[in-house]
């Protein structure tokens, strides 16, 4: 793990509310896919745990939502400005030989799965996945998805694009199964992931302070007994091992 | 260059700084990031005499200038703890002080007597300020007679010091040190989080499951400063003063207001290198303001010059 002022490359809204950041930094040489950065915002306190969308030499990308005061400030930020990070953190989702492997993003759960299918696509393996936004206005990444070599299916809850409904809904309606899948987005979806997936990961999102596995302030509880932390143990874990 | 080193009882420290109990694990995770043994101290998570799940998230919620936790003394208890984490602590050469927590004053004794032939604990720090207690509900901490008796107890428990540390949620600070101070306590710490609370507008309900929480950071330390100021004038025991230190130049401001040696806590989620970066910037911000000693600047801010 590094902590750097890092130079923003870029940072462009790319859907509603939703913002793609490319920084120059030494962190990248590090980090897997599902890892995460946690980034200093000029006045605000504690750090914001951020995943990794893309890994390139000496670039990381990381997308993100406009959900409060502290992300809204990074919004405003521009190209040529400094930003202080600090990871890469956690597990990552690891890349394994497979035939085929369905990735399912919800929101910003999307963005971790992109480095996920690109490492998997240079791998050869037959990559399906599966995008649940609410609206046509918050979907992104569609098109690099498929420009990966992706097969790429959406749905939104208001149906104005894609399947209408949830990811659920879009893999029923394709007729995929959910053999090997790797999974990233908000609980309900991810509770019925883990619940019909045969194998796979699950990417967990937690209110954090520390980001490196000290405070226990991101706990979840094991299905086995015990209790994990996300930021150190996770965000990535295996399919049934958390109680969700 | 001035000399850091600090002597206080059981504790032979390098330097003043030590990372508060709750914000820095058992070491290991800081371990990665720099060698432990530039710290003066560490006051490791607290321990419990059994496992303790504590609370349900979310744990954590932000503040202006600060943060809310209500972690809730989550420990695998004192066996786990003497087991698993003492043996990689004793690798370092920095010293290591125990967070003895409990529900009741048992608990306490119990932690104690396991940790007396623990070879690398080197004193003893109690936490008085946890809500779940016996007593009617009200915390060891912020009732004088209540922390007078615990420190009684835990003092004729222990074979190494006993520093004891206090909550700021009371109305007299000074009437809890001198209790505990004439009950035998080697040293005092203060302060621990101030109790908080936020609420979320879309839910109108707290953030925190646990409803209130621990307020610590920035936001804490003018009057952790005010209580050390008071709590000095008042007592002959050392004092560790900790609450929302982010840089040499707060260490300084809790030493002018008497304190012997400092611990940071929620900084080091910030900034994971911060006790480094302060021990690194100590001596200059010292020599800055005209010190020749570190003794020099203790209490300053109420001794006749």
């Amino acid at each position: 793990m590094i902590q750097e002022q890092a130079k923003i490359l870029s940072n462009q809204k790319i859907a509603d509310q939703v913002y793609k950041m490319e920084i120059e930094t030494t962190l990248s040489s590090q980090s897997a896919p599902g890892q995460f950065v946690e980034i200093q915002v000029p006045g605000y306190y504690l750090r914001r745990p951020i995943s990794i969308c893309e890994i390139q030499e000496g670039i990381l990308t990381i997308i993100y939502k406009v959900l409060g005061d502290g992300t809204k400030v990074m919004s405003k930020m521009k190209a040529g400005e400094t930003i202080d990070l600090f990871g890469p953190c956690g597990t990552g989702f690891p890349i394994e030989n497979r035939d085929t492997v369905l990735l399912a993003g919800g929101g910003v759960g999307v963005p971790p799965l992109y480095e996920c299918a690109k490492q998997y696509r240079n791998k050869n393996t037959n990559v399906q996945v599966v995008l649940g936004f609410n609206s046509k206005k918050d979907v992104f990444y569609v098109d690099e998805f498929e420009q990966l070599g992706c097969s790429v299916y959406v749905s939104t809850m208001d149906g104005s694009y894609g399947v209408k409904g949830t990811i659920m809904d879009a893999l029923k309606e394709h007729a995929i199964e959910p053999n090997f899948v790797l999974a990233c987005g908000p609980l309900p979806m991810l509770k019925a992931i883990d619940a019909c997936a045969k194998e796979g990961y699950v990417s967990l999102e937690a209110r954090m302070a520390c980001g490196i596995g000290a405070c226990m302030g991101c706990v979840v509880e094991l299905v086995e007994g015990g209790m994990a932390r996300v930021c150190k143990d996770g965000p990535v874990f295996l399919v049934g091992k958390v109680k969700l | 260059m001035i000399d850091l080193h600090v002597e206080l009882p059981g504790l032979s420290l390098k330097n003043p700084i030590i990372p508060a109990s709750g914000c820095f694990g058992f070491g290991k995770e800081y371990a990665a990031l720099y060698d432990l043994s530039l710290l003066g101290g560490i006051a490791i998570k607290s321990a419990t005499p059994q496992y303790r799940a504590g609370n349900p998230t979310p744990r954590i919620a932000e503040t202006p200038s600060g943060m809310l936790n209500a972690i809730g003394l989550q420990n695998k208890g004192v066996d786990s703890i003497i087991e698993n984490e003492l043996p990689f602590l004793a690798n370092y050469d920095t010293e290591i002080i125990a967070n003895v927590a409990g529900a009741c004053e048992e608990d306490y004794v119990e932690v104690i007597q396991k940790l007396n032939d623990q070879p690398v604990i080197k004193a003893y720090e109690l936490n008085i300020s946890c809500p779940n207690v016996k007593h009617g509900g009200i915390g060891l901490g912020t009732d004088p007679v209540l922390a007078a008796h615990v420190t009684k107890l835990c003092k004729e428990a222990a074979t190494k010091p006993v520093y004891v540390k206090l909550s700021p949620n009371v109305t007299n600070i000074v009437e809890i040190a001198k209790a505990v101070e004439e009950a035998g306590a080697d040293g005092l710490v203060l302060i621990n989080t101030l109790l908080g609370m936020r609420i979320d507008l879309k839910t109108g309900k707290p953030l925190l499951t646990n409803k209130t929480g621990g307020l610590s950071g920035p936001a804490i330390k003018p009057v952790a400063i005010r209580m050390v100021y008071q709590v000095a004038q008042a007592v002959n025991i050392p004092i560790i003063g900790v609450g929302g230190i982010t840089c040499a130049e707060d260490v300084l401001e809790f030493l002018n207001a008497g304190a012997s040696a400092v611990e940071v806590g929620a900084q080091n989620f910030v900034d994971p290198y911060v006790c480094k970066t302060i021990i690194e910037e100590l001596p200059s911000v010292l020599e800055r303001y005209g010190y020749r000693s570190l003794q020099e600047a203790v209490g300053r801010s109420f001794k006749d010059e």
